[in-house]
């Protein structure tokens, strides 16, 4: 089936996720769309496959206009998405996962028509699912092929793979690979989301790119990595001033450092990290960043490997010894994990500074707030409740909640969601720390950001980690071949 | 066997017969996601109804059909102000079903007042001839009422329903997993709403099950009835969300509750109530049970472990999981 | 238009599920084709009408408050302590085993009442940790942790009436032997109030205000029940914060456990706890959770029940009435809270 999206608008507040995206994919194609975290893959993909609908512009499927109203009615006529995290029903038998959501089925699903339609569609492609099992019991990759033949059992004709190999083994990406040639052949369309430069390039007859909300450029083979990677992460300039605040001295130590995910694993890694310094860890978001960074932090226990400060081991500790030992860990998600919404700005303080006997001291605790207001020029009062202030403000707070002086300070995307102004103030007073002696990790998806304010960068890739790179003498392409996954 | 016992065996099915309908109806909302923590006072409140609109109807059989449907309908308006509260205005459900539970006990009592003591209708006695007569089983499964024989009815329609047709097996994808439901067609909040309503419309009937039968009459706080609901819940609990356990612990509790009648002479210093308590430490049991692999002390104690023994020990754990719904309790959002 | 989080509005709104549940209430009493003036008429006399009504009403409030003042701390910690009436229940027990026990030993008789008490105070706490231990370690929810131990605890009641503790005679449902007068709790002239149990109540709630509204510990437990995660970061050690709400709460349910028998009963009756457990939650969602509105939103409970005594016998109508409309003001605000926060978010 013939896919085209013709001037696709989508917005969400301020931030512009789909500017213009007009893309047409033929019949029988793969479909290879690239792009960095925040570009707008997923908004399209989403909107193709009734999750949200666009705020202008439309789809066609074989040329005929289409509105898509929710995702059923996308699966109804024909798109069927493949989720990183298959939505199936894992406390659920394989057949029933298959059977549950046909339409126009009777009143008792016919279980043996079911069975046999999957027995069919898995010869079709050599999969091997006992229909009896549980799929709480099935690999990720399995889970993926369970709802690929059920889509297709569904009628689907247009297949969406949002990074399909996040999690699978070798061997079943193989087979996954050889499902969506076979698929093709009979006439499928396939967009194939990805931020793996040497897969795509594998797989893909065409190649769309987005960058920051727009199609900034289709390709065709012979593919060539430099163009991509110029096209997903654009020209980088490098900075001309930079505050390299790293001293010789060692702060922490990691040695062989070995961490386990149900979907990753990290191996060996081994770093040493300077004081004052500050270490960037790039690469596409699930790629184990933020497992090492929560590592690094006490949160999660390495299944082996040492992280040294100061002579002692701390992995495997409770998280308390990292806190005890300056170590600070800075979560994305504010609201979430970072803040507590319904506490004001002075009681947030109250509770990061040091104990004073039993009762706060009510007044000297608003004096505090409304110092730390003015050093960080939070847009608020200390009565403010911090659900009630800007994202922007609210990152300013976490910041003024940290203890001082830190050894380690560990950052999730410390400026996302922030504008220009307010990102290189907190990076200012970031790299003051780094003055006094902090150093600093943290994860950007923004390579801009990485190069600009790392001294050294460590790319991530499906839980493969690489040598630190010297941010000075690096660039965009160098980097997004890494994060792509090519020149390890 | 002894006569006396096959009786008894009848007395306790049929006293577990309104449990059975309670606990299964609180295990449909239940499996739709939502808890539904009135059920204790939605009994009261429709034993009390259905033996008032029973009792002043003019003709007996129609008086006791409408008595049965008053029951359900306050199970349905109770379990609509449930999922209101929850679904729509996003409350907890906890919140409400707690205050519901409370405010329908005192309502049963209060507007119940001026029946007190009354004599209504009471259900029949009915014999199934031709099975009545089978040795053992007859007396104990076929010489009962009709509530009775609704309820093995109810038992096996709730399984084939759950587990055996294209809506049942949804509705179990709605409680484990919405956003799952939702691709798949699903209108999970609108469903949700069904499910709660049935479920309470059964719980409801369990109500006059007691006051048109087994306790006819009402007869306030010494109705006996108090306490009923939570009983259910811990069954729906303990039977792990499955409709056949779900009976069998039904049956399993008024069966000792007839061995703490019978055992009475042997232990005259204690009462029967004691036995009574069975459900609750069992339904504790199983939560334990289902939630020993979640705790974050026993991830961490796991990743401390060498590899062979981890690998082993974490399947050990999801072996004795039994699973209540996924999304239990959780509200459902769309993005 | 009236801005979004201005206190006016939900001042207002407040006030309307005030009016919805008088409204629901008076609906209920027309059912039942009373009048529904007499009815709150009555229930104002019958509960503050004399200088008895007005110490039956505080006789009644004194429980009621020390237990909506511990479930403050449980719901601080974002928690559903529903087995606050098995931890009534223990703390009376054990007082009455205090009671029982020291009650012939010669040791004066206040500081018999006093070690009882305290031992009320000990039972409630290690029932609670029993439910904190279900909750933490084993993940059970402690609304049904504590649902299945308030029922083991009634029958560990009337195990122990029925049993070990029976009157001499005939076993019954009116409980254990009386303590003789030495061991109650002074009262006040003719009346059935103790001052020592109002003092002590009076002294709870102010207790509970300034930990909860004063101290770091209190501080802290609202971070932990808000938001548990930015708790743990923040490096508050939410285990050991839970389980002290649970020990807390549970010592008050103690006390008032110990209140009903001392003060109250005189021995340990099947339903000793009465209903204040479930009775003070209810409290405690109407005020918010906030300790400020607990003592009189408490006592106004207090005085609904007392005066509602005297229903069946004047007006022929179900003492019950004060728990309808007890109901009918929380669920109302329940749900005009939830209207309200949509109103406020759609716009």
């Amino acid at each position: 089936m013939k896919v085209e999206l013709s001037h696709i608008q989508k917005r969400f507040g301020k931030v512009h996720a789909n500017n213009d995206i007009t893309l047409t994919v033929p019949a029988g194609t793969i479909q290879g769309i690239l792009g960095e975290n925040g570009a707008g893959k997923s908004t399209l993909m989403k909107i193709l496959s009734g999750f949200y609908s666009a705020d202008e512009g439309t789809i066609l499927l074989d040329d005929k206009p289409v509105k898509i109203t929710s995702p059923a009615d996308a699966v109804a006529q024909g798109i069927g998405m493949l989720h990183q995290d298959p939505l199936d029903f894992p406390p659920m038998r394989v057949i029933d996962n298959f059977l549950i959501g046909r339409k126009n089925a009777s009143f008792f699903p016919d279980r043996k028509r079911a069975l046999a339609a999957l027995h069919d569609l898995q010869q079709q492609f050599d999969f091997a699912i006992d229909p009896e099992t549980y799929v709480d019991s099935l690999t990720v990759g399995e889970r993926q092929q369970l709802e690929i033949l059920r889509l297709l059992w569904l009628g689907a004709r247009v297949l969406i793979l949002d990074e399909p190999t996040t999690g699978i083994s070798a061997i079943q990406k193989e087979k996954l690979f050889a499902t969506l040639k076979k698929l093709v052949e009979q006439g499928m369309t396939v967009l194939f989301v990805s931020h793996k430069l040497e897969e795509v390039e594998g797989l893909c007859g065409r190649v769309a790119v987005m960058q920051r909300g727009r199609l900034v450029g289709e390709t065709r083979p012979p593919y060539l990595t430099a163009e991509l990677v110029q096209m997903m992460f654009g020209k980088v300039v490098q900075p001309d001033a930079r505050v390299n605040a790293g001293t010789p001295e060692i702060a922490l130590k990691i040695s062989n450092l070995e961490i386990e995910d149900f979907r990753l694993q990290i191996r060996d890694v081994s770093v040493e990290l300077h004081r004052g310094e500050v270490i960037g860890l790039a690469g596409m978001e699930g790629s184990g960043q933020r497992q090492f960074l929560r590592t690094l932090g006490g949160l999660t226990r390495p299944v082996g490997g040492e992280i040294r400060l100061e002579e002692k081991n701390l992995a495997g500790k409770p998280y308390k010894n990292f806190m005890n030992s300056g170590i600070a860990y800075m979560p994305a998600a504010r609201l979430e994990e970072g803040l507590i919404p319904g506490l004001s700005l002075t009681e947030h303080f109250t509770l990061c500074e040091e104990q004073s006997g039993f009762f706060v001291d009510k007044s000297k605790a608003h004096a505090l707030t409304s110092g730390r207001i003015q050093d960080y020029t939070i847009r608020g009062v200390p009565e403010s409740r911090i659900e009630a202030l800007s994202g922007g403000n609210q990152q300013r707070a976490l910041l003024a909640l940290l203890r001082t002086p830190l050894h380690l300070l560990l950052m999730e995307h410390p400026t996302r969601g922030l504008d220009i102004e307010s990102t290189i103030w907190i990076w200012a007073k970031l790299k003051e720390r780094c003055k006094q002696g902090t150093s600093i990790v943290f994860i950007s998806s923004d390579l801009d950001e990485v190069i600009r304010y790392s001294d050294r960068i460590l790319v991530f890739f499906g839980g493969r980690v690489s040598q630190p790179v010297n941010s000075a003498a690096t660039n965009a392409e160098q980097l997004g071949q890494l994060i792509g996954g090519k020149g390890w | 066997m002894d006569e006396i016992i096959l009786i008894g065996l009848a007395g306790v099915l049929a006293s577990a017969a309104p449990v059975i309908f309670a606990a299964l109806g609180e295990t449909i909302t239940e499996r739709a996601g939502v808890i539904n923590l009135s059920v204790n006072g939605t009994i009261l409140l429709a034993a009390m109804a259905g033996f008032a609109v029973a009792l002043t109807t003019p003709d007996p059989v129609v008086g006791l059909l409408l008595g049965f449907g008053a029951g359900a309908l306050v199970g349905a308006l109770v379990a609509l102000i449930v999922a209101f509260s929850s679904i729509t205005l996003k409350q907890s459900q906890v919140a409400v079903g707690f205050v519901l539970t409370l405010m329908c006990r005192d309502l049963a009592y209060f507007l119940g007042n001026p029946v007190m003591g009354a004599s209504g209708p009471i259900v029949p006695h009915m014999e199934i001839p031709g099975l009545r007569d089978i040795p053992v089983l007859g007396t104990v499964f076929f010489d009962q009422d009709v509530i009775v024989y609704s309820s093995y009815i109810l038992i096996v329609l709730v399984y084939l329903y759950i587990y055996k047709t294209r809506q049942g097996l949804m509705l179990q994808g709605i409680g484990e997993r919405p956003a799952a439901a939702f691709v798949r067609g699903a209108d999970v909040n609108r469903l949700r709403y069904l499910y709660t309503m049935l479920g309470g419309a059964l719980v409801g009937l369990a109500g006059p099950m007691y006051s048109l039968s087994i306790k006819a009459g009402w007869k306030g706080t010494i109705s006996g009835l108090d306490g009923i609901g939570w009983i259910a819940l811990a069954i729906t609990i303990f039977g792990g969300w499955n409709p056949l356990r779900v009976a069998a612990g039904a049956i399993l509790f008024a069966l000792l509750q007839w061995l703490g009648l019978v055992l009475q002479p042997s232990l005259p210093n204690i009462p029967s109530q004691v036995l009574q308590v069975a459900p609750f430490p069992l339904m504790i049991l199983t939560l334990l049970l289902v939630n020993i692999g979640n705790a974050e002390w026993v991830e961490r104690t796991l990743a401390g472990l060498p590899p062979e023994p981890r690998r082993i020990l974490a399947k050990i754990l999801r072996l004795m999981r039994t699973s209540p719904p996924a999304s239990l309790g959780v509200p459902f959002e769309n993005e | 238009m009236l801005k979004k989080n201005s206190p006016w509005l939900g001042l207002g709104f407040r006030l309307l599920a005030v009016v919805l549940a008088l409204a629901f209430t008076t609906l209920i009493l027309v059912l039942t084709g009373a009048q529904p003036f007499d009815a709150y008429t009555n229930i104002i006399s019958g509960s503050l009408g004399s200088v008895e009504k007005i110490s039956d009403t505080l006789v009644a409030w004194v429980p009621l408050l020390l237990a909506t003042s511990g479930l403050l701390v449980t719901f601080t910690a974002g928690l559903w302590n529903i087995g606050v009436e098995g931890q009534i229940t223990l703390g009376a027990i054990f007082t009455t085993f205090v009671l029982r026990s020291l009650g012939d030993s010669g040791l004066p008789p206040a500081l018999i009442i006093a070690l009882a008490i305290v031992a009320g105070a000990l039972g409630g706490a290690l029932w609670a940790a029993v439910v904190g231990w279900l909750k933490i370690y084993g993940g059970v929810s402690e609304i049904f942790g504590g649902l299945g131990l308030n029922f083991v605890a009634t029958a560990f009641t009337l195990f122990l009436i029925f049993g070990p503790w029976k009157r001499p005679g005939v076993a019954s449902m009116s409980g254990t032997a009386p303590f003789p007068p030495e061991l109650w709790l002074p009262m006040v002239g003719n009346l059935r109030l103790s001052l020592w149990s109002l003092g002590l109540a009076v002294l709870g709630i102010i207790v509970i205000y300034l930990v909860l509204n004063g101290t770091y510990f209190g501080l802290r437990l609202k971070a932990v029940g808000k938001n548990g995660r930015a708790a743990f970061l923040m490096g508050i050690p939410t285990a050991r914060y839970l389980m002290s709400s649970f020990l807390i709460c549970g010592a008050f349910a103690g006390l008032t456990g110990a209140m009903q028998v001392t003060a109250v009963y005189h021995n340990l009756i099947p339903s000793i706890s009465s209903g204040y457990g479930f009775l003070g939650v209810m409290v405690g969602m109407l005020v918010n959770f906030q300790a400020a509105w607990a003592a009189p939103v408490s006592f106004f409970f207090a005085a609904l029940n007392i005066g509602s005594i005297q229903l069946p016998i004047v007006l022929h109508l179900d003492s019950t009435l004060s728990g309808v409309l007890q109901g009918a003001l929380v669920l109302f605000v329940l749900i005009v809270d939830g209207v309200r926060r949509r109103l406020t978010e759609k716009s």
